[in-house]
């Protein structure tokens, strides 16, 4: 920190106290690397040094993978309600209130559809900043109306998932969620279209069980955490410690779960060549 | 009769049954000396057992779906249908016996029946993992289910299970992929299902065999996105807060009714399904029977669509007009 602390300081600064500029620097939740926001984003929110790949907002994730001015987004103004008047330490009305000003967005998905690299696809996005990514109502909606869209359309259909499961302050009806949204899959199936799931860094419980892992192709980001229960959960039922890398992309790949592991910067690519090879209409 | 296993809440009406063990004790000396108090003891305790299931706190009902004593799914299997004959395996890795299936008859016909299976004594409790199936439970119960379909035989499953078994082997064999592709497949099955509630559902690992045409609940069983323990724990982040919890969550059958996620609830004998089993099956067999002749008029086509937009409606959210 002294070399910090000098830096600023050369600046000619005289307050006492040393102001380090809020939002300039971040710090690698994997290696511990302090990097330049700037140089951050300008590799896609990855690190450079140990390229870990940082959580990102649903609409960054769609920036990189469509084709610039093409992403129209679909059914903005679903919003939760809490229809069970769900209260524990806070009320849920209130946490839906606060995560929608702290992240702009309505609900955890962003849906809608543009082209990838030139292959038109319903795509959403799950934003992991609004309350964990967890599934409710209107994440389950959006899924479901989605995947009908793209099997009116005739295209196929991507979900990067980012979630701690489902959303416990609406009980029951999220864990329905579950079954609503796979059944919408079984119609896209049914009528020959592909689903591609992108797993990313987390992707737990509820949402894993239902539709991320049921893509023709499951491809992941790398060190993604993905799994049924958490890591702790299960450390405390077994109580014995877990093998080193579990729940990992990594080790999702060598145990059969999931068909590749894609670096960010060639999400695009591999989508779009996906899309093309299995939706492409021949002859 | 006495029971083994008294609750905590119980125990006004276990004093009662107490003292009417001790004069029919002391009956041996003289014939019916005490046999009028007897029987209005005998009155009073189930006047007052019936008071208090009649106003039991979801945290109260969590214990009774939880109660050792319940019946489980083999004793409806084997009380409600004839001729049951299990079928094991997934063909995959091995036969997991938290989830028991197999083929048997209702009323003479054959149909395909499972569900999860808990354990009456501690070795039992040991071999069927507490009813928390392993991803091969859930592939044996998809490769029963896909058997139905072919043969054309109408499907009967049992949920009680406190969920998935979270395990290193569970994730490593794919535990959500199992429980993805069976609400996947099963929202396709051209057979009618029954799905019953008959102790604790418990989540994903409920749900993994309970996308049905009907859903049952059995009137002091749960049925829940996450155990009341696990979600104080989370939400509370205080594990002690499940009465909390349980209340917040709305987990018992009378809740899931109005919230349209279970189509009827099966009465239970005054004091719990354990307390007079053979009136639990004679409820849940007619009401099995009396959903399957609703659903066998529907061509596979309806009955499908049908079950389709069942779950397809589930869920509450606003959506206000563009101006």
């Amino acid at each position: 920190m002294i070399w910090f602390k000098k830096d600023i300081l050369s600046n000619g600064e005289e307050s006492k106290s040393v102001k380090v500029p809020v939002g300039l620097w971040v710090k690698c939740e994997h290696c511990g690397e302090i990097i330049y926001k700037k140089e951050a984003e300008r590799n896609l929110d990855v690190c450079p040094k140990c390229n870990y790949h940082f959580r990102i907002s649903a609409l960054a994730r769609i920036n990189i993978v469509v084709d610039e001015g093409t992403f129209v987004e679909h059914d903005p103004l679903l919003e939760p309600v809490d229809g069970l008047d769900f209260k524990d330490l806070k009320k849920y009305k209130d946490r839906i209130k606060a995560s929608q000003k702290e992240t702009g967005l309505k609900d955890s998905l962003v849906s809608g559809e543009g082209l990838i690299g030139g292959q038109r696809a319903m795509l959403a996005a799950f934003d992991f900043s609004f309350m964990g990514g967890s599934m409710g109502s209107v994440v389950g909606e959006k899924i479901a109306r989605m995947v009908e869209r793209a099997v009116e359309a005739g295209c196929g259909v991507v979900i990067f998932s980012s979630s701690g499961g489902a959303r416990m302050q609406e009980s029951i009806l999220s864990l329905m969620q579950m079954a609503k949204t796979s059944a919408a899959l079984a119609k896209l199936k049914e009528a020959g279209l592909p689903y591609i799931s992108v797993l990313t860094d987390p992707t737990m419980g509820g949402v894993t069980a239902s539709f991320a892992m049921l893509g023709d192709v499951i491809v992941a980001e790398p060190r993604a955490l993905v799994g049924f229960a958490g890591p702790r959960v299960i450390a405390e039922t077994i109580r014995q410690k877990l093998p080193e890398g579990f729940q990992r992309a990594e080790y999702l790949l060598e145990h059969g779960m999931i068909d590749m592991i894609v670096e960010r910067k060639m999400m695009k690519e591999t989508l779009s060549r996906l899309l093309a090879m299995l939706a492409e209409k021949q002859g | 009769m006495v029971y083994r296993h008294w609750l905590e809440f119980e125990k006004p009406v276990e004093e009662i049954e107490k003292k009417i063990e001790e004069l029919k004790a002391f009956q041996s000396e003289g014939p019916s000396r005490h046999a009028d108090e007897i029987a209005k003891l005998e009155k009073k305790a189930k006047n007052l057992l019936k008071d208090i299931y009649s106003r039991l706190t979801p945290s109260q009902v969590t214990q009774v779906a939880r109660h050792p004593d319940r019946p489980y799914t083999l004793d409806y299997i084997q009380n409600i249908f004839e001729d049951f004959m299990e079928l094991h395996g997934d063909r995959c890795f091995k036969d997991d016996p938290a989830i028991v299936g197999g083929i048997a008859r209702l009323e003479g016909a054959p149909v395909l029946v499972l569900g999860q299976q808990k354990g009456r004594n501690t070795k039992d409790k040991v071999l069927r993992n507490f009813g928390m199936p392993h991803p091969e439970g859930y592939r044996k119960a998809l490769r029963l289910m896909e058997l139905a379909e072919r043969f054309r035989r109408p499907i009967f499953t049992f949920i009680d299970t406190p969920g998935a078994y979270p395990g290193i082997g569970a994730e490593e064999r794919g535990q959500s992929e199992a429980i993805a592709t069976n609400l996947m497949a099963m929202s396709r099955l051209k057979v009618p299902i029954v799905t019953t509630v008959i102790g604790e559902g418990g989540s994903g690992g409920a749900l993994a065999i309970g996308v049905a045409d009907r859903v049952l609940m059995m009137e002091f069983s749960t049925y829940s996105v996450i155990s009341p323990e696990g979600c104080a724990a989370i939400l509370w982040k205080d594990g002690t807060k499940a009465d909390l919890a349980a209340k917040a969550l709305k987990i018992e059958a009378e809740e899931l009714l109005k919230m349209g996620v279970v189509d009827k609830v099966v009465k239970e004998p005054v004091g719990g399904a354990h307390r007079e089993p053979d009136a639990a099956y004679k409820n849940l067999k007619s009401a099995l029977i009396s959903s399957l002749k609703e659903l066998s008029p529907l061509g596979q086509e309806d009955l499908i669509e049908a079950r389709y937009k069942k779950f397809r409606g589930m869920g509450v959210f606003s959506e206000p007009k563009r101006y």
